[in-house]
C-alpha cells in the first residue's frame, strides 16, 4: 500500500453538527446588543438627515463587525476558555465549533461588515469599524490580555468605539460629542471588568490571564475600582457640563454616578470573603444597568429634541 | 444474493445531514439580506450611489 493510500485511510475527517445558535453563541450576542445601543445613541445624537435605511446598514454592520470580533476573539482564547468555569460552555471548548472554523467566520463576517459599510455608507466609518476589529482582535485578545495587567483598561477602547464609528456613519468625520460617548464607556470599562475579575479571580488564575487581582492583589484592585469610578462619574457628566445636554442628563447622570460611587465604597471597604463576593457582584451587575441608563437618557434627551418642535410647535 | 453496496465516499448522519441543512438555509438568509441591502440603499442614494469620493 502506498504512503498515500495509507494516508487516505488515516484521515477521519471531522464533519460538523454545529447548528446555527452555536454560530450566533460566536457572536456574543449580549455584547452585540450593548454595542448596537451604545452605537444607536452616537448616531441619534450625530447631526444632520440620515436615511432610516442607511441607518438600518450602519446598525447592522457595526452589529456583524462587533459579532465578529467576539468570534475571532473565541477562536484566539479557545485554550483559555476551556479553563473557565464563566466560558466553559462557549461553543469551541464544548467542542460544536473548532477554532479554524470560527476563524474563518470571524474573518467573513469582519470582510463583509466593513466593505458593506465602507461601499454603502462612508469609508470613515467602515475605517473605523476595521480598526475596532482589529484593536480587540490583535491588540487586545492577541496581545494586551495575556501580558499585561492593564489588558482591559487598553482594551476597552474597542468596545467604546461603536458609537465613534456610528457618528462618522452619520457625518463622515468624529467630533467631541462622539469622543465623549467613548471616554464614557472607556472609564466604564475598567471598574466593570474589575469587578467581574474579582469575583472570577480563580478562573483568570486557572487560566493564567494577568488581571489585576491576580498580579496587583485584590486590595490594589478595589483601591483602582474606586479611582475609575469616580473618574467616570466626571466623564459621565461632561456633555451635560459642556454644554451638549440639559440638565435633565446631568442629574440623570450624577444620581446614577452616585449609586456606582456607594457600590464602589462598598466594594473597597468590605474585604471578608462572602461580603466582598456579595459587593462586587452588586457593583458588576449595576455597572451594566448604569451605562444603559446613561445612554437611553442621552438616547430620550435627543429624542426629546427632535419630537418637542413638532409638538408644541417650533 | 449479493448484498447491497455500500455507498462510496463519505455518509452523513442524520444529526450531520440537519445541522448543515440549517448553516445553509442561514447563509442562503444571509446572502438574501445583503441583496436586499445593495438594492434598498441603491434606491435611496439613486445616482449619488455612483459618486464615490474617497
Amino acid at each position: 500500500m502506498s504512503v498515500l493510500d495509507q494516508n487516505a485511510i488515516d484521515i477521519n475527517p471531522r464533519i460538523s453538527e454545529a447548528e446555527v445558535g452555536d454560530y450566533i453563541a460566536l457572536l456574543k450576542p449580549r455584547v452585540m446588543s450593548l454595542v448596537i445601543f451604545t452605537a444607536l445613541v452616537g448616531m441619534a445624537m450625530a447631526p444632520g438627515h440620515f436615511h432610516w435605511v442607511l441607518a438600518i446598514t450602519s446598525l447592522l454592520c457595526i452589529a456583524v463587525g462587533a459579532g465578529a470580533s467576539g468570534a475571532l476573539n473565541m477562536a484566539l482564547e479557545g485554550d483559555i476558555d476551556s479553563k473557565m468555569s464563566r466560558t466553559a460552555n462557549r461553543p469551541i471548548p464544548r467542542g460544536r465549533i473548532t477554532r479554524p472554523e470560527a476563524m474563518a467566520f470571524g474573518l467573513t463576517l469582519s470582510f463583509f461588515s466593513v466593505m458593506t459599510l465602507g461601499i454603502l455608507v462612508n469609508w470613515i466609518a467602515g475605517g473605523l469599524l476595521a480598526f475596532t476589529i482589529f484593536f480587540y482582535v490583535v491588540i487586545y485578545t492577541m496581545g494586551l490580555k495575556r501580558w499585561t495587567a492593564q489588558n482591559i483598561v487598553i482594551g476597552g477602547a474597542a468596545g467604546a468605539l461603536p458609537p465613534v464609528v456610528a457618528w462618522a456613519a452619520v457625518t463622515g468625520k468624529v467630533d467631541v460629542e462622539p469622543l465623549l460617548l467613548f471616554a464614557i464607556i472607556f472609564f466604564w470599562t475598567p471598574p466593570h471588568f474589575w469587578a467581574l475579575a474579582l469575583f472570577r479571580s480563580d478562573d483568570y488564575a486557572r487560566a493564567g490571564i494577568p488581571m489585576l487581582p491576580n498580579v496587583a492583589g485584590p486590595d490594589a484592585t478595589r483601591l483602582q475600582i474606586l479611582l475609575y469610578t469616580i473618574v467616570l462619574i466626571a466623564v459621565a457628566a461632561a456633555p451635560w457640563a459642556l454644554g451638549y445636554f440639559d440638565a435633565i442628563y446631568g442629574v440623570v447622570s450624577l444620581i446614577l454616578g452616585a449609586g456606582m460611587l456607594v457600590l464602589a465604597i462598598n466594594v473597597y471597604i468590605r474585604r471578608e470573603r462572602s461580603q466582598s463576593l456579595r459587593a462586587t457582584r452588586k457593583l458588576f451587575a449595576f455597572s451594566i444597568l448604569y451605562l444603559f441608563a446613561l445612554f437611553a437618557t442621552l438616547l430620550a434627551e435627543v429624542v426629546f429634541r427632535a419630537l418637542a418642535p413638532m409638538v408644541w410647535g417650533a | 444474493m449479493a448484498d447491497k453496496p455500500e455507498p462510496d465516499g463519505i455518509v452523513l448522519t442524520e444529526a450531520q445531514k440537519k445541522s448543515r441543512r440549517q448553516r445553509s438555509i442561514a447563509i442562503a438568509l444571509a446572502l438574501g439580506v445583503l441583496v436586499v441591502l445593495f438594492f434598498a440603499v441603491t434606491m435611496v442614494k439613486g445616482p449619488a450611489v455612483l459618486v464615490r469620493p474617497m
